[in-house]
């Protein structure tokens, strides 16, 4: 067994991720699958490879910047007609700070 | 029920230009076509008809003043639904983004509206474009018109089904691993997923971004060439969009290709690919090799370990992407006694389950302990994936592959194990890691009348060659096979 009950629940709370019993169980089993089916991946000496991270380079002549310029996007209220919970011009949620 | 006739690109301008129809009228059809089968295939999550009757207006004065059209001036196009429009809901296909609007428009339609066409509304797909069925969609799946009880494939479903069910005649999706290809073959339609950074992703919802492009669906290569002119190029909001100047595709097709190259990976007719698919494909490569194509077998050696990369690289950036649906800026929220409460109900309950489990599966791959084992060796495999597409450029000049192993399966067929949905990504995720063009179009059907799709790839930025080849393909029958 790759993967135990108590992992996906690490990895679930660390991704703010409410799970029920079942999905608990139900994920475990498919991660199981999944990571041994990944482990194919051992097969293969990587020793001396560079990670690929992007596959396009940045460019040398920095062309890929532009000029930091300011420009007003004036999309308060649009912004916050799609919040569950606005107090222009805020996002309001649960108390974070203890009096 | 028989489908309403199709249109190509060219046909709308004709039918503009000759005033057999306005743009208004035609809008007007589209959306009695919309109205009359959405019901049954479930493609359109959304429709804008207030901003597509403004835009045909704007059409049609620009005819009435003998003005100069754009190149797609009237042409009804779909989007999917992880393609940002401002003020049209774009949920993903989730629960999660239920009621959300944008306030802002991606590159990619602002091109498609200022070259003339006119956004009908959104498609249905998996959700934010996780799964190759469409069964991943909150809002229930996409059936495929050519046979209403399979899937459409995915995670474009809806934009591929639209095209095919003649509801739209272009349509924008997204591939990150097969999601413009796979449903497109499914459905018996051409698509293409051109390089990374061929066009804009601003305005695409970030799936995994390093893989993430926007690619069109239409009836024919032409029209796929004609959008292509359209979405393709340098975008300042995209740092990853690319300056190779972009070629007027539709341009460069016609002509021979005689002398052409063609690879076909042995690695790619092994176990796994249905009988009746690999037929097509031989014809469809025999196909090639009458019109001057010369075949050339090439080894893709690394080709098995491409799933498990990608699986590993995807999830991992989805994990990370997806960090942002939090109940605090969008969608609804799930009220929580602590922020930390708050979020984790809201995400439980918003996310459906291949979501979570891709979260999870991506968030377990980044952990403390686990990054160099999984992660990092991903990473390092698609450097080897890459470089099997290099070599094999070197060699010749476009690989010709099954897009997918099999044809559309029924509604249901596949949902209960995801390791196998995931290995049939095969064909497709080898060039969403190595950043390279690849085009799928029709190839025949099987004898219970399901579409097949043939894959042509290019070297990065070789669009014009996958079009060229796909173009001659189809002119020379393909579709009949």
């Amino acid at each position: 067994m790759k993967i135990s009950r108590e992992d996906v629940l690490k990895v679930a709370a660390l991704a703010n991720l409410e799970l029920s019993d079942v999905e608990v169980d139900t994920y475990r089993s498919h991660l199981d699958d999944i990571l041994t089916y990944i482990d194919k991946l051992n097969e293969i000496d990587t020793s001396g490879v560079e990670p690929l991270t992007q596959v396009v380079a940045a460019s040398a002549d920095d062309s890929a910047l532009r000029d930091d310029v300011i420009v007003r996007a004036d999309v308060i209220t649009e912004v916050l007609q799609g919040a569950p919970d606005p107090e222009a011009p805020y996002f309001r949620v649960p108390r974070v700070i203890e009096k | 029920m028989s489908a309403p006739a199709a249109w190509t690109i060219p046909e709308v301008r004709s039918a503009l230009d000759a005033r057999k129809i306005s743009a208004r009228e035609l809008v007007k059809e589209f959306y009695a076509r919309i109205e009359q089968r959405n019901a049954e295939l479930n493609i359109f999550l959304a429709l804008s008809p207030e901003r597509a009757y403004a835009q045909a207006d704007r059409i049609d004065a620009a005819i009435a003043a003998g003005d100069a059209l754009p190149t797609l001036a009237g042409v009804p196009v779909a989007v999917k639904d992880v393609i940002s429009t401002r003020g049209i809901p774009t949920t993903c296909g989730s629960r999660i983004l239920e009621g959300y609007r944008p306030a802002y428009d991606a590159t990619a339609v602002t091109r498609l509206e200022h070259a003339g066409a006119i956004v009908l509304g959104k498609t249905n797909c998996d959700e934010f474009a996780m799964g190759s069925s469409n069964e991943n969609s909150a809002y229930g799946p996409v059936r495929n018109p050519v046979a209403t009880d399979h899937v459409p494939g995915g995670s474009s479903g809806g934009s591929a089904a639209a095209v095919a069910a003649n509801l739209a005649v272009a349509a924008l999706g997204s591939d990150t691993g097969g999601s413009v290809r796979q449903p497109a073959s499914f459905c018996g339609v051409t698509a293409l997923n051109p390089s990374y950074g061929r066009v804009s992703r601003y305005g695409l919802i970030a799936y995994a971004s390093s893989l993430d492009r926007i690619g069109p669906f239409t009836h024919t290569v032409r029209d796929a060439a004609a959008v292509m002119s359209v979405i393709a190029g340098r975008d300042t909001r995209d740092a990853t969009s690319a300056s190779v100047p972009v070629p007027d595709y539709a341009a460069g097709l016609g002509g021979s290709l005689r002398g052409l190259r063609i690879g076909i990976p042995d690695d790619y007719f092994g176990e796994g690919i249905d009988p009746e698919v690999r037929k097509k494909i031989e014809a469809g490569i025999a196909l090639l090799e009458k019109l001057g194509c010369r075949r050339v077998s090439i080894r893709m050696p690394n080709t098995e370990y491409a799933i498990a990369a990608y699986y590993i690289i995807a999830t991992a950036e989805a994990s990370s992407n997806l960090a942002r649906y939090d109940g605090v800026r969008y969608g609804p929220r799930v009220p929580g006694a602590t922020l930390i409460e708050m979020y984790q109900k809201t995400r439980g309950r918003g996310f459906g389950a291949e979501v979570k489990r891709r979260i999870v599966l991506g968030t377990y791959v980044l952990s403390a302990g686990y990054y160099d084992a999984y992660y990092l060796k991903g990473q390092k495999v698609r450097s080897l994936i890459a470089r099997d597409f290099r070599e094999a450029f070197e060699k010749v000049d476009a690989i010709v592959t099954p897009t997918s192993p099999v044809p559309a399966f029924r509604l249901g067929e596949r949902t209960a194990n995801p390791l196998q949905m995931y290995l049939a990504d095969i064909y497709t995720v080898t060039g969403s890691l190595a950043g390279v063009p690849g085009i799928s179009v029709p190839s025949g059907k099987t004898s219970a009348g399901l579409p097949v799709g043939l894959q042509i790839y290019g070297p990065a930025f070789g669009e014009d060659r996958v079009l060229h080849m796909a173009h001659a393909f189809e002119q020379a029958g393909g579709q009949e096979l």
